[in-house]
C-alpha cells in the first residue's frame, strides 16, 4: 500500500477505535473492539441486548472512561476522553434514557447548548437573535414550537425524545451519536427523526445510530456494524451483513 | 328576580372555594400583598425608629438569602455553610476596624488595625472569595447529599475558628466597638443613613444576581442543577460553574457579614452558629427556589416573624425564640407538602 493510498483510507474514516475495552466487574462490556466509522455516512450499530452498543456510545462520548485502547478522531489519538471535551473532538450524542434539563423551558434546553462554553465569558452573554432564529427553526422541525415555553418535564415521552434530537441539532459538530433514537416513538415522530438524520447527512455530517428496528436500519444506514458480547461480529454494507449467517445466528440463535 | 337572588346566594356560597382556588393559583401575588401589608401595618404602628431597624435587619438577611439562592435555587447545591462566609466577612471587618484598646484583658495582646470601614470591606469580601475558592475546589466535586455534609463540615469548622482563634477573634468575648462607616470624612451614625447604605448594597447584590441568572452563565447553572453529567457532554465543565457561583455567593455573604459587624458594632461567635444557616435555607426555600423576588419576600416574612412574635400578647418572653422556630418549621413542612417550589419559586427540590 502506498502512502497516498493509506492516506485516502485514513481520511475516509472520521473515527476509529483501536482495541478499546470496558469492564464492569469481571464482565467485558466492550472487549478489544476495533471499528472504523466512514466519513459523511450513516452508520447503524446493531446487536443483541447486552452486546455493548450503548457502552460503546458512552465510551466515545466520554460518559464512561476507557479501560484500554485508543480512539482516533482526525489527527487526534485519544487514550482518555473527558465528557466536556467531546464537542471539541467534534462529537455529540443523545441518551438512551432521555436526559433533558427537566425544570427549564424547552427553549432554554436548546439555548443552553448553543451559548458560550467558558464560564467567565458566559457571564456577559445573553441569548441573541441568531440563537433565537436557530432555536425557532429547530423547534419547527421537531414540532415543538408551540411548547417552547413549557418546562421539559411537562412534555410527553415522544416529545421529550424529539427535544433531545433537537438539542443535538443545536450542536454544531462533525459526528452525531444517536442511542436508540426511534425506540418508543409514534410513526410520524419516527419520520421526523429520520428527516433530521438525513438532513444532517446532507450537511456532510457523520451519523452513528444504535437501533433494534431492522426496517429503519435497512432503510437509513449506509454502513452497518454488528456487535455481540462486546466484540465486532460483522461490518459492511447493510444488505450483505444482514444476510451473513453468523449475524443471523447471533440474532436468532441456533 | 328570584333567579338572580339564587345566583347571588350561590356565588356567595362558593366564595370560600373561589378564594381557596385563587390562593393556590396566585400564591405569589397573595403572599406578596400579605407580607408587604403586614410589614407596613407593623411599621406604622411601631414608629420610625423601629421601622428603620426592621428594614435594616431585613436588608442584611435579604443579602444572605439572595446570595444563597444562587447556589441553592439556581445551581441546586444545598449548602448549609453559608453562615461560615457571613462570619468570615463580619470578623474580617470587625478585626480590621475595631479599636478595643481600653477593654483588653491584662496581658492580652491583640493586633489592632483600626482601619476605616470602607478599607476593611473589600478585604472582607475578597477574603471570603479566597476561602470559598480554596474549599470550593474540593466541594465542587460533590453533589446532592454529600454536598450538604461537606458544607455542614465547613460551617462547623468556621464556628470553631471563631471561638478558638482567640488572639484574632477574641473567642467568646467577641469584638466590641466596631466603628460606623465613614464616607469622605463623614461618619454614618444616623440610622436612616445607615439603612440607605445597606439598601444600596442590597440593590447591588440583587442587580448582580439578576445579571447572573439571566445570562448564559445562569442558564448553564440551571442545567447543572438538572443534570450535571448531561451538561458536561455538551462541553461545559460543571465543576467550574459550581465553583464560580460558590465563590460569587460567598463574597456576597461576606459583604452582608461586614454590614452586620458595623451595624451592631459587636460580633461574637453566637451570631454564626449552624442554626442561622438552617434558618437561611428555610427562608430561601419558603420564599421560592430560583427566584430572587422570592428570597426578598422570604427574608421580609422572616424578619416580620422574628420581630412580630415578640409582640404577641400573653406570650412569656422566654418562649419567643421557640415559638418563632416552631412557626417557621411548621411553615416549611406545610410548604413542602403543598407547594414544594416555595411561594414564588419555579424549581422543586
Amino acid at each position: 500500500m502506498t502512502t497516498s493510498e493509506r492516506h485516502s483510507i485514513e481520511s475516509s474514516f472520521v473515527l476509529q477505535t483501536l482495541d478499546i475495552e470496558k469492564h464492569f466487574g469481571g464482565v467485558s462490556a466492550v472487549d478489544r473492539l476495533s471499528i472504523s466509522i466512514p466519513r459523511g455516512l450513516i452508520t447503524a450499530i446493531i446487536g443483541p441486548n447486552g452486546s455493548g452498543k450503548s457502552t460503546l456510545i458512552n465510551l466515545l462520548s466520554g460518559t464512561l472512561p476507557l479501560d484500554g485502547g485508543m480512539v482516533v478522531v482526525g489527527p487526534k489519538r485519544l487514550r482518555a476522553i473527558r465528557p466536556y471535551d467531546s464537542p471539541n473532538i467534534g462529537l455529540t450524542r443523545t441518551f438512551q434514557d432521555v436526559r433533558l434539563f427537566e425544570q427549564i423551558s424547552v427553549l432554554d434546553n436548546l439555548y443552553v447548548v448553543m451559548t458560550e462554553r467558558s464560564s467567565l465569558l458566559s457571564l456577559f452573554q445573553r441569548a441573541r437573535k441568531e440563537h433565537r432564529e436557530r432555536a425557532e427553526r429547530i423547534l419547527h422541525v421537531v414540532g415543538l414550537w408551540e411548547k417552547r415555553n413549557d418546562l421539559a418535564e411537562e412534555l410527553s415521552y415522544g416529545q421529550r425524545k424529539l427535544l433531545e434530537v433537537g438539542r443535538l441539532m443545536a450542536m454544531n459538530t462533525q459526528i452525531y451519536l444517536f442511542d436508540e433514537p426511534f425506540a418508543g416513538l409514534a410513526l410520524h415522530m419516527i419520520e421526523v427523526v429520520k428527516g433530521v438524520i438525513r438532513e444532517l447527512q446532507e450537511y456532510d455530517r457523520t451519523i452513528i445510530f444504535v437501533s433494534h428496528n431492522m426496517g429503519i436500519v435497512r432503510e437509513l444506514s449506509d454502513y452497518l456494524i454488528v456487535m455481540d458480547s462486546g466484540r465486532l461480529l460483522a461490518r459492511g454494507q447493510p444488505d450483505r451483513v444482514l444476510n451473513d449467517p453468523a449475524v443471523i445466528e447471533a440474532y436468532l440463535g441456533n | 328576580m328570584q333567579i338572580r337572588q339564587l345566583e347571588i346566594s350561590q356565588n356567595f356560597s362558593r366564595l370560600p372555594q373561589t378564594l381557596l382556588f385563587s390562593l393556590r393559583n396566585h400564591l405569589e401575588i397573595w403572599a406578596t400583598v400579605i407580607v408587604i401589608l403586614a410589614a407596613a401595618t407593623f411599621m406604622l404602628s411601631r414608629g420610625t425608629g423601629f421601622s428603620i431597624t426592621l428594614v435594616t435587619v431585613f436588608a442584611i438577611w435579604a443579602m444572605l438569602a439572595v446570595s444563597l439562592n444562587l447556589v441553592l435555587g439556581y445551581t441546586g447545591l444545598l449548602s448549609v455553610g453559608h453562615v461560615g462566609f457571613y462570619g468570615i466577612g463580619a470578623y474580617t471587618a470587625a478585626v480590621l476596624t475595631a479599636n478595643p484598646r481600653q477593654e483588653l484583658l491584662e496581658g492580652e495582646i491583640i493586633q489592632i488595625f483600626a482601619w476605616p470601614f470602607f478599607a476593611a470591606l473589600p478585604v472582607a469580601v475578597l477574603l471570603c472569595g479566597v476561602v470559598a475558592l480554596i474549599v470550593g475546589v474540593a466541594f465542587s466535586r460533590f453533589r446532592d447529599d454529600v454536598y450538604v455534609l461537606v458544607s455542614f463540615g465547613f460551617a462547623i469548622i468556621a464556628y470553631n475558628v471563631f471561638v478558638n482563634w482567640q488572639w484574632v477573634t477574641r473567642g467568646p468575648f467577641g469584638i466590641h466597638q466596631i466603628p460606623k462607616p465613614v464616607i469622605f470624612g463623614y461618619t454614618i451614625n444616623d440610622d436612616l443613613e445607615f439603612l440607605l447604605l445597606t439598601l444600596a448594597f442590597l440593590a447591588i447584590i440583587v442587580g448582580i444576581s439578576w445579571l447572573i441568572v439571566t445570562s448564559s452563565f445562569g442558564r448553564v447553572l440551571k442545567a447543572v442543577r438538572e443534570d450535571e453529567d448531561a451538561i458536561e457532554v455538551f462541553g461545559y465543565r460543571s465543576s467550574r460553574y459550581k465553583l464560580a457561583i460558590w465563590v460569587i455567593s460567598a463574597m456576597m455573604a461576606g459583604l452582608a457579614g461586614a454590614m452586620l459587624a458595623t451595624y451592631t458594632s459587636f460580633v461574637d461567635p453566637n451570631s454564626f452558629i449552624l442554626l442561622e444557616s438552617i434558618l437561611l435555607v428555610a427562608i430561601v426555600i419558603l420564599g421560592g427556589l430560583a427566584s430572587i423576588w422570592g428570597s426578598l419576600l422570604g427574608a421580609l416574612a422572616f424578619v416580620l416573624l422574628e420581630e412580630g412574635v415578640r409582640f404577641v400578647p400573653f406570650l412569656p418572653p422566654e418562649h419567643v425564640g421557640q415559638v418563632r422556630q416552631i412557626i417557621l418549621g411548621t411553615l416549611l413542612v406545610l410548604l413542602m407538602l403543598f407547594r414544594p417550589q416555595g411561594v414564588a419559586g419555579r424549581f422543586k427540590l
